[in-house]
C-alpha cells in the first residue's frame, strides 16, 4: 500500500502562521519493549478475534460480528499515543479497540456469547460495549453516529477545560454520513479537542472506496472546515503511534480536530456472512503477506535479535492462554438472569 | 380616503401586543417604507413601516399602550387633499378579516369576549384543584409558561454547573421564541451555546456531552426539525443505558415547542407525543400550565435519564400561578387533578387541556361534573390515576392534537379496557387531530385539529345525553 504522507491542506498550511500545519511525521523507531508491547497488544487482538470467528461458527455467537483483523496496528499504535483520561469511541468493528483499551477479554467475549458476564450484562452484544472506568464509549451499531458522540466527549472535555482528547473512530463508510460533517463544522468552529481517525481499510461492506466516494483521499475530507488531515500507513504500527502523538499534541495545544486516515486492510469479511465477492483472494494474499502488521513487527524484533522465535512463541502461548481462558468463561458463563430483561431502561 | 393603519401580526401566533412608542408625529409626512412605530410583542420588539405615502393624520393608539389586539386601527393617514376631518367619514374598514391569524383555541375563548384579556388568562375560570406537591398556602405570582421554563433552567444552571444550554439561537438571539432569554447574559456563552442548524450534528454532539457526564439542555428550535436528530435520540440518548448494562446512560433534556402553531402547515405541525412516547429508556413530559412547566423542566434537568419536554408556541404566553419557593421541583411521572368531578373523566395534556377546560365550562353549564386529569407525563405514565378516576366516574374522554392512529389516547383507552372495563359505563372515545397532514388555509386548518364542540360531545356521548 502506498503511504502517502504529506501535509493535509493547502488552507491549513496558509492559516497556520502560530501553530505550524500538522505533517506526518516519519515513523519513529520502537524500542525493544515498545515493539514487545506492540506485538503483543496486536497479537491478542488477532487470535481473540480468530476464536471469535470459532465461536461464531459454532453457534455461540449470534447476530452480527465484525472481526477487526488486518487493523490491529491501527488501535494498538493509537493506544500508545494516548494518556489517561483520553476517550475512544468507535462503531461495530469494535473488539480490538476495547481490547486496546484494557477492558477484559472474558468481559468482551462473554459479551459475544450473551451471557451475565459480558461487559454489558449480555445486552448489548458484538457491536455495544462500553467502559466509563476505561474511557471507551462504545461500540455503536448506526454507521456514523459515532462521529457526533465522540464531538460531543470533545466537548465536555473542552467544557470541563481538562487536558483530554477524544480519539473518534469511524471507516471509509461513515465518512460519507451527513453528521460526519455536521460534526466536523462544529468541532473546527469550537475548537474541539478531537482526533477523527477514518479506518480507511477500502471497502464499506461490499462497496469500494472508488465506488462510494467521490473525494478517496480522506486526509481532504476536512477540507471545507479547516480542519488538517493526513494519511498514516495503518499497517505500521510505529507509523500510527507517531501521527497519533503530532494528533494529540495538536489537539492538546488548542488547535482543534485534525483528521488521520489510517491506510489500513481487513483480511475477513464485512462480517460473518460476508462471502467478500467484491474482491480476490490474491489482493486479501498479497496484503497478508506483504503488510501484516503483526509479522512486520516479528521481522524486526527478530532482525534486531530483541527476541528469539522461541521468546516469539512464549508469548504466542501467552496470548492464546488468555484467549482460550476467555472463549472458555464466554461457554460456560450462565445467560442473564430473566430479571435483567427489565433492568436498566431508565434510572 | 383615508387609510387606517392597522395593528400587525408579527409572527404565527401573535394576537395582540404593545405599542411602545411612535417615530412619526400626527402632521408628519411618511412614505412607504418609513419606520412609523415600534411594536412589542411578549417575544420581541418590532419596527412597522409605512406601506403607503402620506400625512399621519392622528394616531389613535398612543405609545405605552398595552395589549392592543392584531387588527386594531393604531392610526390614519392622510392622502393628498385630505385633512383630519375626513377621518371617520370613510375610512377603510378596520375590521379585517384577519387573514394573518387563525382563530386558534386560546383565542376563541367562549364567554366574555369585550373582557380585556390582560397577558391571557389561560381558559374559562375554573378553580384549578391544588397540587398536593404544592404546600398548602404557598404563595403564588402569576408567570408566563415562557417565564417559567426560563426561570427553571436559570435556577438549575445556577445549581448545577454541568448544566449548558445548546440549539439555534439560544444565546445571541435570545431564542427563537424567547425562552432563553437573558440566558447568555447570565451564564456566558460557555454555557449557552449557538449551534449551527445542524439537528442530527448537535443532538449527537449533546448526547456525547451528556455520556461524558455533562447535563446538555438540547433546544430544538421546533420538534418538527429533531426528525433530523431522531436516530440520535432514540439509538444513542435511549438505548445506550440498556445496551451497557446500565454502565453509562444520558442524562440531557430535549426542549422546544411542539405540535401546530398556528398557519405554519405541515411541516411545521406536528405533535410527537405519541411517537416518543412509544420509546423504552425516554422520558416524555408535556405541560400545559407555567406552574407544571418549571417543576417538571427543574426535575427534568436534573433527571439521570433523557427526558423529552414537550412544550408549545401557543402556550408560551399564556399566564397560570406559579408557586413563589426557592426550588420548586415536580415529580416526573405523576398526573394532576386539574379539577374534581363526578360524572366524567376528560385527561389530557400539554394543549389539549385548553380543549378539556373549555368543554368543562360549557358541560358545568349544563348539569354535568366533569373531572379533569392532566396527564403531565406521558412516559412514564400515571396510569394509576387514570384507572382510580374512571373507577370514580366511569366514563372518559381522552383529548390530544396529535394523529389518531396509535395516539397517545389510543394506548390509554386499551389500559381503561384492560384494568377497568368492569368500571366502564361507556366506551372510551378519543379526540385527536383529523388523520391528514395540517392543512395551511385558516378555514381547513382549524377542522384538521380537535375543537371544543368535539369534545363537549363526546362528554354527552359517554353520559348518554343527547
Amino acid at each position: 500500500m502506498a503511504v502517502a504522507a504529506r501535509k493535509a491542506s493547502a488552507k491549513s498550511k496558509a492559516d497556520a502562521k502560530s501553530s505550524s500545519a500538522p505533517v506526518a511525521p516519519k515513523p519513529a523507531e520502537f524500542s525493544k519493549e515498545q515493539e514487545l508491547s506492540a506485538y503483543r497488544g496486536m497479537l491478542l487482538i488477532r487470535r481473540f478475534e480468530e476464536k471469535a470467528g470459532q465461536l461464531y461458527g459454532m453457534g455461540f455467537i449470534g447476530g452480527f460480528c465484525h472481526l477487526y483483523i488486518g487493523q490491529e496496528a491501527v488501535v494498538t499504535g493509537l493506544k500508545m499515543a494516548m494518556i489517561d483520561g483520553d476517550q475512544m469511541i468507535t462503531a461495530y468493528r469494535d473488539h480490538g479497540h476495547m481490547l486496546a483499551m484494557e477492558l477484559s477479554p472474558r468481559g468482551v467475549m462473554a459479551e459475544l456469547t450473551g451471557r451475565r458476564g459480558g461487559l454489558s450484562k449480555g445486552k448489548g452484544g458484538s457491536m455495544h460495549m462500553f467502559s466509563k472506568e476505561k474511557h471507551f464509549y462504545g461500540g455503536h451499531g448506526i454507521v456514523g453516529a459515532q462521529v457526533s458522540l465522540g464531538t460531543g466527549l470533545a466537548f465536555a472535555n473542552r467544557y470541563r477545560g481538562n487536558n483530554n482528547v477524544s480519539v473518534t473512530y469511524f471507516g471509509d463508510g461513515a465518512a460519507n454520513q451527513g453528521q460526519v460533517y455536521e460534526s466536523f463544522n462544529m468541532a473546527s468552529l469550537w475548537k474541539l479537542p478531537v482526533i477523527y481517525v477514518i479506518e480507511n481499510n477500502r471497502y464499506a461492506m461490499g462497496t469500494s472506496v472508488a465506488r462510494s466516494s467521490a473525494e478517496t483521499d480522506f486526509s481532504h475530507r476536512g477540507l471545507s472546515f479547516r480542519i488538517p488531515g493526513i494519511q498514516v500507513n495503518g499497517m505500521d504500527v510505529r507509523a500510527v503511534k507517531s501521527a497519533g502523538e503530532m494528533a494529540t499534541e495538536w489537539c492538546r495545544a488548542g488547535n482543534g480536530p485534525i483528521i488521520l486516515e489510517m491506510q489500513t486492510y481487513r483480511y475477513r469479511g464485512h462480517s460473518m456472512s460476508d462471502p467478500a465477492k467484491y474482491r480476490s483472494k490474491e489482493e486479501v494474499q498479497k496484503m497478508r503477506a506483504e503488510q501484516d502488521p503483526i509479522e512486520q513487527v516479528k521481522a524486526r524484533l527478530i532482525d534486531k535479535k530483541w527476541a528469539s522465535e522461541d521468546e516469539l512463541k512464549a508469548i504466542d502461548k501467552e496470548v492464546r492462554d488468555i484467549v482460550a481462558d476467555a472463549a472458555e468463561f464466554a461457554q460456560t458463563d450462565p445467560e442473564p438472569d430473566v430479571s435483567e430483561l427489565w433492568t436498566d431502561i431508565v434510572l | 380616503m383615508p387609510i387606517e393603519i392597522l395593528m400587525p401580526a408579527l409572527s404565527p401566533t401573535m394576537e395582540e401586543g404593545n405599542v411602545s412608542k411612535w417615530l412619526k408625529h400626527e402632521g408628519d409626512k411618511v412614505v412607504a417604507g418609513d419606520v412609523i412605530a415600534e411594536i412589542e410583542t411578549d417575544k420581541a420588539t418590532m419596527e412597522v413601516e409605512a406601506v403607503d405615502e402620506g400625512t399621519l393624520g392622528k394616531i389613535l393608539i398612543p405609545a405605552g399602550t398595552e395589549g392592543v389586539k392584531v387588527n386594531t386601527a393604531i392610526a390614519v393617514l392622510l392622502g393628498d387633499g385630505e385633512s383630519a376631518d375626513d377621518i371617520g367619514k370613510g375610512a377603510a374598514p378596520a375590521k379585517a378579516e384577519a387573514p394573518a391569524e387563525a382563530p386558534k383555541a386560546p383565542a376563541e375563548a367562549p364567554k366574555a369576549p369585550e373582557e380585556k384579556p390582560a397577558p391571557v388568562a389561560a381558559a374559562p375560570k375554573i378553580e384549578i384543584a391544588a397540587d398536593p406537591d404544592i404546600p398548602a398556602g404557598t404563595e403564588m405570582v402569576s408567570t408566563t409558561v415562557r417565564e417559567a421554563l426560563r426561570d427553571a433552567m436559570a435556577e438549575e444552571m445556577r445549581r448545577d454547573p454541568d448544566v449548558f444550554i445548546m440549539g439555534e439561537e439560544v444565546a445571541e438571539y435570545q431564542g427563537a421564541y424567547k425562552i432563553t432569554q437573558g440566558l447568555l447574559q447570565e451564564f456566558g456563552e460557555r454555557r449557552v451555546v449557538d449551534t449551527p442548524i445542524t439537528e442530527h450534528g448537535f443532538a449527537g454532539v449533546g448526547v456525547g456531552a451528556a455520556m461524558a457526564g455533562l447535563k446538555p439542555i438540547v433546544e430544538f428550535m421546533t420538534f418538527n426539525f429533531a426528525m433530523q436528530a431522531m436516530d440520535q435520540i432514540i439509538n444513542s440518548a435511549a438505548k445506550t443505558l440498556y445496551m451497557s448494562g446500565g454502565q453509562m446512560g444520558a442524562p440531557i433534556v430535549f426542549r422546544g415547542p411542539n405540535g401546530a402553531a398556528a398557519r405554519v402547515a405541515a411541516q411545521h405541525s406536528q405533535d410527537y407525543a405519541a411517537w416518543y412516547s412509544h420509546i423504552p429508556g425516554l422520558k416524555v413530559v408535556m405541560p400545559y400550565t407555567a406552574a407544571d412547566a418549571k417543576g417538571l423542566l427543574k426535575a427534568a434537568i436534573r433527571d439521570p435519564n433523557p427526558v423529552i419536554f414537550l412544550e408549545n408556541e401557543i402556550l408560551y404566553g399564556q399566564s397560570f400561578d406559579v408557586p413563589k419557593l426557592d426550588d420548586f421541583v415536580l415529580p416526573i411521572g405523576k398526573a394532576r387533578i386539574h379539577k374534581e368531578g363526578r360524572d366524567v373523566t376528560i385527561i389530557s395534556w400539554g394543549i389539549g387541556m385548553t380543549y378539556a377546560v373549555k368543554a368543562e365550562a360549557e358541560l358545568r353549564g349544563l348539569g354535568i361534573d366533569v373531572e379533569i386529569i392532566d396527564l403531565r407525563t406521558i412516559r412514564p405514565m400515571d396510569l394509576d390515576a387514570v384507572i382510580a378516576s374512571v373507577k370514580k366516574t366511569n366514563r372518559l374522554v381522552v383529548v390530544e392534537e396529535g394523529f389518531p392512529q396509535s395516539s397517545v389516547g389510543d394506548f390509554i383507552a386499551n389500559q381503561v379496557s384492560q384494568r377497568a372495563f368492569d368500571h366502564l359505563d361507556a366506551p372510551v372515545i378519543t379526540i385527536a387531530g383529523k388523520d391528514v397532514p395540517m392543512p395551511y388555509a385558516a378555514n381547513l386548518e382549524k377542522l384538521a385539529l380537535p375543537n371544543v364542540g368535539e369534545v363537549v360531545a363526546a362528554v354527552k356521548a359517554v353520559t348518554y345525553r343527547s
